[in-house]
């Protein structure tokens, strides 16, 4: 079990606000991330779960027991860094081993389940070796073995693929996911990388100073944001967002656009512009379009289609796509 | 061209190296040279350069005052005040390296202020506390002021060895379930094993060569090598040849071991730089 409650938990700085008042209830087995743009307070909402940052007010639950003050090592979590923080002195095997060790399991048994991670890992080669003769995805496997080890509660990730090249990122990102399907374990994980948190999560907690923008499935923040902040942060390229008379004729004060949500033609549309800019992905081709009173817009087109830089475009938005926020940002039903 | 002046530099500074050397090692050559000579030798003018190597000071020395008594008490004093102010560094370095606060910096600075102050200015209280508990000429007496002198530098030497250690590391070890002993013995140590070997290298020479509280509070029972060189200055006059042998076997242990452990030492140190 490993379910987890935060109730108006509040974290100060020596007198500057971090984390200014978070309630959240994550369930048992739920993957939930943590996003948000850097100094938004993610990582220290994950130290303080961790018990690694002490709360200045506010209580901490781990299945319903009050854990607020309980120091990290008796909260049965495991946490996976961003700098892996491996035992430098230490092999691959005693790396992994060591919660078992701390935890005074018998030898046979440790052995046992470190093998068993190892093989899971696919590290069973390397566990005579230093972390130094790993690469940066071997480490992260030997940092990710020595959190399964032991079956904790909850998995606690910090930014964990931030130090590895895109398309190991890719890989290690599916391994995870697969691990948290295998072990259908509670995890929380922190990153700023919408595109991590869209494809892991099962709840996405958007964070921004120290506020919570917004807790719902990937998909519920992606049709319903809940302000501009997440409309603008979920969803890659970023949603359009036009302000004035265009956003007046749809009662807001600005309206949203995803580059998604547009029909293009050469002959008749809502919004005249040029082509600028055309950014080719083979599948996708992104499309800068300025659009005259608007500013630049970005839209999605098909891979292979026919604009060339400074033709005429119009635009339509899809008319049940668009957002509307009032003057402080908030989306309008 | 350049080339034949950067070799007539390269031999300046070979030279100037060996001069400056020899400069510095002469006074150490010379205690030892006269060590062996007789005590008309040594005091012969103008002086001889090769002694005729005789044995006979180092015989007297050991037969007048016991030179292996002194030398473990040195041996005594100087590792076990090592080995205590260890005991109270580490954790005291930990928690200023990894757990500061607000005024840690300014504890630190006085812990370094402490070394400026002149001993001689806490003899006399110190000395009244040593008569009253019974603690003059004692070596555990001894052990506990050279390990309080000492302390500061201990602190702030692993206080800087511990900075350069991830704070992620221990960390780590916490969410792996160490409690703080644990995280210090298995974690914080072995990764800090070259820059606890250097500190506690120095602090045994510091301890060794230690002088002022070693002869002012020792008699004979608890007395170290510095009193055993001392006992050779006396107003009946000087004894050359004895005194250089005297100072010649306080100096030799600790010679040798900073001649072996620097090897250890240098070993420690690249493995940590490649790391």
């Amino acid at each position: 079990m490993g379910s987890i409650t935060l109730d108006h938990v509040n974290k100060t700085f020596g007198g500057h606000q971090v984390i200014p008042d978070i309630s959240l209830s994550i369930e048992d087995g739920e993957f939930v991330v943590f996003v948000g743009p850097s100094g938004c307070g993610k990582s220290t909402l994950l130290r303080l779960i961790a018990g690694l940052e002490d709360t200045t007010s506010g209580t901490i639950r781990l299945d319903g027991v009050d854990m607020t003050d309980s120091p990290p090592a008796k909260r049965q979590l495991s946490m996976v860094f961003q700098s892996y923080a491996l035992y430098p002195h230490m092999s691959v095997y005693d790396n992994i081993a060591f919660p078992l060790k701390m935890a005074s399991m018998d030898k046979a048994t440790a052995d046992a389940k470190v093998r068993d991670a190892a093989r899971i890992l696919n590290l069973t080669d390397y566990l005579d070796r230093k972390p130094r003769q790993l690469s940066g995805g071997q480490r992260q496997r030997v940092a990710i073995g020595r959190a399964i080890v032991r079956q904790p509660k909850a998995f606690l990730f910090d930014e964990p693929l931030s130090n590895l090249d895109a398309a190991l990122r890719v890989n290690m990102r599916l391994e995870i996911t697969e691990l948290h399907q295998q072990l259908q374990t509670t995890m929380i994980y922190v990153t700023h990388d919408q595109v991590e948190a869209m494809t892991m999560a099962d709840r996405i907690v958007v964070l921004n100073a120290g506020r919570v923008e917004q807790f719902g499935s990937p998909l519920e923040l992606y049709r319903h944001p809940a302000n501009r902040f997440v409309a603008g942060f979920i969803g890659s390229p970023k949603m359009n967002f036009i302000e004035g008379p265009e956003a007046a004729k749809h009662d807001a004060y600005a309206i949203g656009v995803r580059p998604e949500h547009f029909s293009m033609s050469r002959t008749e549309g809502t919004w005249k512009g040029k082509v600028g800019v055309a950014e080719h992905l083979g599948s996708d081709t992104f499309l800068h379009v300025q659009v005259e009173g608007l500013g630049l817009l970005t839209v999605r087109a098909p891979g292979e289609h026919t604009f060339e830089h400074g033709d005429d475009i119009y635009l339509t938005p899809e008319p049940d796509r668009i957002y509307r926020f009032d003057r402080d940002g908030q989306a309008i039903p | 061209m350049a080339r034949a002046v950067s070799t007539q530099r390269k031999i300046g500074f070979t030279v100037l190296a060996w001069f400056l050397a020899l400069l510095i090692f002469f006074p150490i050559l010379w205690t030892v040279l006269t060590s062996f000579k007789s005590e008309a030798e040594a005091i012969a003018s103008p002086p001889t350069l090769i002694p005729n190597w005789t044995l006979e000071n180092y015989f007297e020395v050991q037969a007048r005052s016991d030179y292996f008594r002194h030398f473990g008490n040195s041996v005594i004093i100087s590792v076990g005040s090592t080995l205590l102010a260890l005991l109270i560094a580490v954790p005291a370095a930990w928690s200023m390296a990894f757990a500061p606060a607000k005024r840690t910096k300014d504890i630190l600075m006085w812990m370094l202020s402490t070394k400026m102050m002149p001993a001689v200015g806490v003899l006399v209280p110190i000395y009244l506390i040593f008569r009253d508990a019974g603690l003059l000429d004692n070596v555990w007496g001894l052990t506990v002021i050279l390990m309080l002198i000492n302390l500061p530098i201990v602190v702030w030497m692993l206080y800087t060895y511990f900075k350069e250690i991830p704070v992620d590391i221990l960390e780590a070890a916490r969410m792996d379930g160490a409690i703080l002993w644990k995280e210090i013995v298995y974690v914080l140590v072995p990764m800090a094993v070259p820059g606890i070997a250097s500190t506690l290298l120095l602090n045994i020479i510091l301890a060794w060569n230690e002088a002022f509280w070693t002869l002012n509070l020792t008699a004979a029972r608890a007395a170290p090598l510095t009193a055993f060189i001392a006992s050779y200055s006396s107003p009946e006059g000087l004894f050359w040849a004895k005194l250089s042998a005297a100072s010649t076997l306080a100096i030799a242990p600790i010679l040798l071991l900073g001649w072996f452990s620097q090897k250890q030492l240098v070993r420690g140190l690249t493995f940590g730089a490649v790391k």
